[in-house]
């Protein structure tokens, strides 16, 4: 629709009452995704632009100053035309006239309606609780009452011992105080840890002078002389002193508003999956929201909620909130303690322990069902993250069950130093080797851009934006910095900003509705952009083409450049060539004629691959068709998602050791394999005996011959991370090997998400479960075996295709036409 | 930024431009990207990313953008500035279709 064309219509007003993180987040996400939509007004009772609220704890302990934590100035409001009140509390909503009223009389009228009113601390309805010198602990002005108290005052009494009880606590002895935290449960963080974790926790900040009365219920709040608190006295008639407390027992979303109004609540403001209260022009998100019964009080779900309804206030009308599951950090310096899940443990559950008191560390992992579903970590957290993406995958672990305790860096991992641990690393130390990213720069993007995600993180560093391999690092670091309130990766993430779908629902969709084009799928999926990006194009290609072989027409224009002009881009915008040459197989006729091409056209590098092929490196773009032609070997597919080499060892032919004909084996495969596409690059390699020459062990499809036949192995991985492939069947003869490694290659070209390698493939489904498809249901190892066969069939050589004329535009440069 | 010598020249036709891809136009001074979009408008850049002098008329056009083939920078093709957070230019050619023809003022 030429917009120019229709009349000039009022802009929607939208008025948000709530000048927190919950809302502004919202706001932020609503004008990325549509920025004319709406005129903006915003409400908050604060005197103050949104803050970080998560960080007034370092505030507190001094570590940090309040401008530090400010998300959004004054100039940000401003500079997106959003009308801030700040210091107005909104006290009305009156739906019929569609206007909220503040209570300095202000007015404002809406169209739609986000309610972000958050929470109010709970205060014990205890004698006393209105006294002088008794606060909560939830915005700015508790954190400068606390900072006033502390600099005259010298007891205080903390009600409390949650996280932030203990955050209170902590801020409060570091400026000096004699702090007391009581606490009715049995021990520290009753809801966050176990007892052994918890008492660990008690004696660390026992050290830090911090003293406990755990198990002790609140009487009343003695007063002095001139009406301020001067000690608590609690059931058992003990008293002590105080000249502040701080309740800190829990929050209460802030409901008032919402309930005058008329709108349905329960513990909050009860909203459906798409954030709507039960009055449709009204939204609600945040710490005042109730959702399928739960109330929030992290930032992580909070910040989910905020994309999904600003995808609705943007009236795209896709995206559902369907909960969190959360995840909990201590932000204490020097006091490392993580859980998520069900970390207690129980019937039916499995738990392995390792307690070092002395060395102050604790980990307990809870197992059911051969799935991680709990996790408590104290003193040594830095795999917290790592854990609580097995636990949200829901992905088995029987096979990493033995190293799982010892963490990720157990697995093996490369490119990094082998350095997983983010808490031990210096400022100075490199965390993503691609982009040269220290964790210093890191760190200070993270806090000066208020930035919660890996995508963030990933946009403004580029550090894990290359070969990703850093990603769980950055990860842990955003953890140190933001606390448990970093914004975990979803698990099942949409495949770029140009749609909510995942890859999983956009490839069934193009199954289900015989999509074939680009087109179709973005018409039918509603994608945000006129024509993807250069993130989802090429994974629709690959999915059009991987369902609909021979039937959906592939675009080059979705091909990465190597893809589609066949050879592989080098730095200085030359290209590299790579022969086809089977089972690293070659012959001195072929040796001649790379040679000849070699001086012919001056290529500055001829190199051996790791793959067993050779690579001429530095030919320029206008000569690739005249290379090709002169070398008149078809493509070695070196540069796509796509079939890559099938290394070999000389075996019987030639080996004393070797007991099969692995190099041809290997010629076979490679032939049946010829110009596959796949999800990502593909490498196979055949050995002839167990001496395993060709390292068969690290390819995505490993054979390693034997007297009696072949052993297959999948899911190896010699790159960024070095995977081990696992034993998939042994077989007979040469036919079962193409049959068997066909169908499994197959189930991976139909059911990986693109860009998942096999190992990743395998992870998500399980190795059962490809045995069960691939080895146990013959019926089906044929079928798979057959449509491999049929997709491939007729594909020609892509060189070939260009030295006989095709797509000449992509190699002769334009001229000024005289 | 005009130069005392410019003059519109002619490069080629739109259908010499695949939609949503692009051409080179060879030139001592540096080679100049031309790119068409989806709905047929063409735009033309120096053929370098402003991040590593990466070749943008290798990388995917969409939308009114191109994604450099080299490190992802995503560049706007009407004025050749980085998407944010990136920052940097590509330096701009102006660029006119008329009757099917491409001119460049160079």
């Amino acid at each position: 629709m030429d917009m120019s064309q229709v009349p000039v219509r009022a802009r929607q007003k939208l008025v948000v009452v709530g000048n927190g993180m919950a809302g502004i987040r919202t706001v932020e996400e609503l004008l990325a995704l549509a920025p004319e939509l709406y005129d903006i007004t915003v409400f908050g009772a604060e005197p103050h632009p949104n803050y970080n609220r998560i960080l007034l704890s370092p505030v507190l302990a001094g570590e940090q100053a309040f401008q530090d934590i400010i998300l959004n100035t004054p100039q940000w409001y401003a500079e997106h035309g959003i009308a801030l009140h700040m210091g107005k509390t909104v006290n009305r909503i009156d739906r019929v006239r569609r206007v909220v009223i503040a209570d300095d009389g202000t007015e404002a009228a809406y169209d739609r309606l986000l309610l972000a009113t958050g929470s109010t601390p709970i205060m014990l309805p205890v004698p006393g609780k209105d006294l002088a010198g008794v606060i909560s602990y939830r915005d700015i002005h508790d954190t400068e009452a606390m900072m006033a108290a502390a600099a005259c005052k010298r007891h205080a009494v903390v009600i409390g011992g949650g996280l932030l009880g203990l955050e209170a606590a902590n801020g409060l002895r570091l400026r000096g105080m004699d702090v007391t935290v009581v606490h009715l449960g049995d021990w520290l963080l009753d809801r966050q840890l176990d007892a052994v974790a918890g008492d660990l926790l008690r004696q660390a900040l026992a050290a830090r002078g911090i003293a406990f009365l755990l198990g002790k219920q609140t009487a009343a709040l003695v007063a002095d002389a001139a009406g301020a608190v001067a000690g608590v006295r609690f059931q058992d008639g003990e008293e002590i002193a105080a000249e502040l407390v701080v309740m800190a027992v829990g929050i209460r979303p802030n409901t008032a508003l919402a309930q005058a109004a008329g709108l349905h609540c329960d513990r909050g403001i009860v909203v459906s999956d798409a954030l709507q209260t039960f009055d449709p022009r009204i939204y609600a998100v945040g710490e005042c929201v109730s959702h399928r019964g739960v109330a929030y009080g992290l930032v992580a779900p909070l910040f989910e909620q905020a994309k999904v309804c600003a995808n609705h206030l943007a009236r795209l009308g896709i995206g559902r909130y369907q909960g969190s599951v959360l995840a909990t950090k201590l932000k204490v310096t020097g006091i490392d303690l993580y859980s998520a899940g069900d970390f207690m443990g129980g019937e039916g559950q499995e738990e392995i322990v390792l307690s070092d008191p002395a060395g102050g560390v604790y980990k307990k992992l809870v197992i059911e069902n051969d799935k991680l579903v709990g996790v408590c970590l104290y003193g040594d957290t830095a795999d917290g993250a790592w854990y609580f993406k097995l636990l949200r995958e829901g992905r088995a672990v029987n096979d990493l069950r033995d190293s799982l305790m010892f963490g990720e860096s157990a697995i093996g991992d490369a490119g990094v130093q082998g350095q997983s641990r983010a808490a031990a690393m210096q400022d100075s130390d490199e965390v993503c080797g691609c982009n040269g990213v220290c964790k210093g720069t890191i760190v200070k993007a993270i806090q000066d851009k208020g930035l919660f995600t890996l995508d963030e993180v990933k946009k403004h560093t580029k550090a894990a934006s290359s070969c990703g391999s850093c990603s769980g690092l950055v990860e842990q670091i955003l953890m140190s910095v933001v606390g448990t309130d970093f914004q975990q990766t979803p698990k099942t993430r949409a495949v770029c900003g140009c749609t909510d779908y995942s890859h999983g629902e956009v490839r069934q969709a193009i199954k289900a509705q015989h999509l074939l084009s680009h087109t179709e799928v973005f018409h039918f999926l509603e994608w945000r952009t006129p024509n993807g990006c250069a993130t989802c194009r090429p994974a629709i290609n690959y999915y059009l083409l991987s369902s609909w072989p021979h039937e959906a027409v592939d675009d080059p224009q979705s091909r990465f450049i190597n893809e589609r002009v066949h050879a592989n881009i080098q730095k200085d915008g030359t290209f590299s060539v790579i022969p086809q040459m089977k089972g690293g197989v070659t012959n001195a006729a072929e040796l001649r004629r790379i040679a000849d091409v070699a001086d012919k056209y001056q290529v500055p590098m001829v190199k051996i691959t790791g793959g067993q092929r050779i690579d001429l490196l530095g030919v320029r773009k206008a000569d690739l068709v005249d290379v090709w032609r002169d070398l008149g070997m078809p493509s070695g597919h070196a540069y796509g998602k796509s079939i890559r080499t099938v290394k070999t060892c000389v075996g019987s032919e030639f080996c004393r050791f070797g007991t099969q004909n692995s190099t041809q084996m290997g010629i076979d495969l490679e032939t049946m394999l010829a110009n596959m596409w796949s999800p990502h690059k593909v490498k196979l390699a055949v050995s002839g005996c167990p001496r395993n020459c060709a390292e068969a062990g690290i390819k995505d499809v490993g054979v390693i011959a034997v007297e009696s036949g072949w052993e297959l192995y999948v899911g190896g991985n010699g790159g960024i991370k070095t995977e081990v492939a696992q034993f998939l069947c042994k077989v007979k003869t040469a036919e079962e090997v193409k049959e068997y490694a066909g169908a499994f290659l197959q189930l991976y070209r139909e059911e990986a998400y693109y860009l998942d390698r096999t190992v990743h493939y395998i992870a998500r489904v399980g190795l059962d479960d490809i045995k069960a498809r691939v080895v146990a249901d013959a019926a089906n190892r044929q079928a798979l075996y057959q449509r491999l066969l049929f997709s491939l069939q007729g594909l020609p050589d892509p060189w070939g295709e260009r030295v006989a004329g095709g797509a000449k535009h992509e190699f002769i440069p334009l001229k000024v036409i005289a | 930024m005009k130069k005392a010598t410019e003059s519109w020249v002619r490069v080629c036709t739109l259908t010499d431009i695949p939609p949503l891809g692009s051409r080179v136009l060879a030139r001592d001074d540096g080679d100049i990207a031309l790119f068409r979009t989806d709905d047929d408008r063409v735009f033309a850049l120096l053929d370098r990313c402003p991040h590593k002098g990466g070749p943008l008329s290798q990388g995917m056009v969409h939308g009114d953008s191109v994604t450099c083939p080299l490190h992802g920078w995503q560049i706007e093709l009407a004025s050749g500035e980085a998407r944010a957070p990136d920052v940097g230019c590509a330096r701009r050619v102006p660029s006119k279709l008329e009757d099917g023809m491409v001119w460049l003022a160079l």
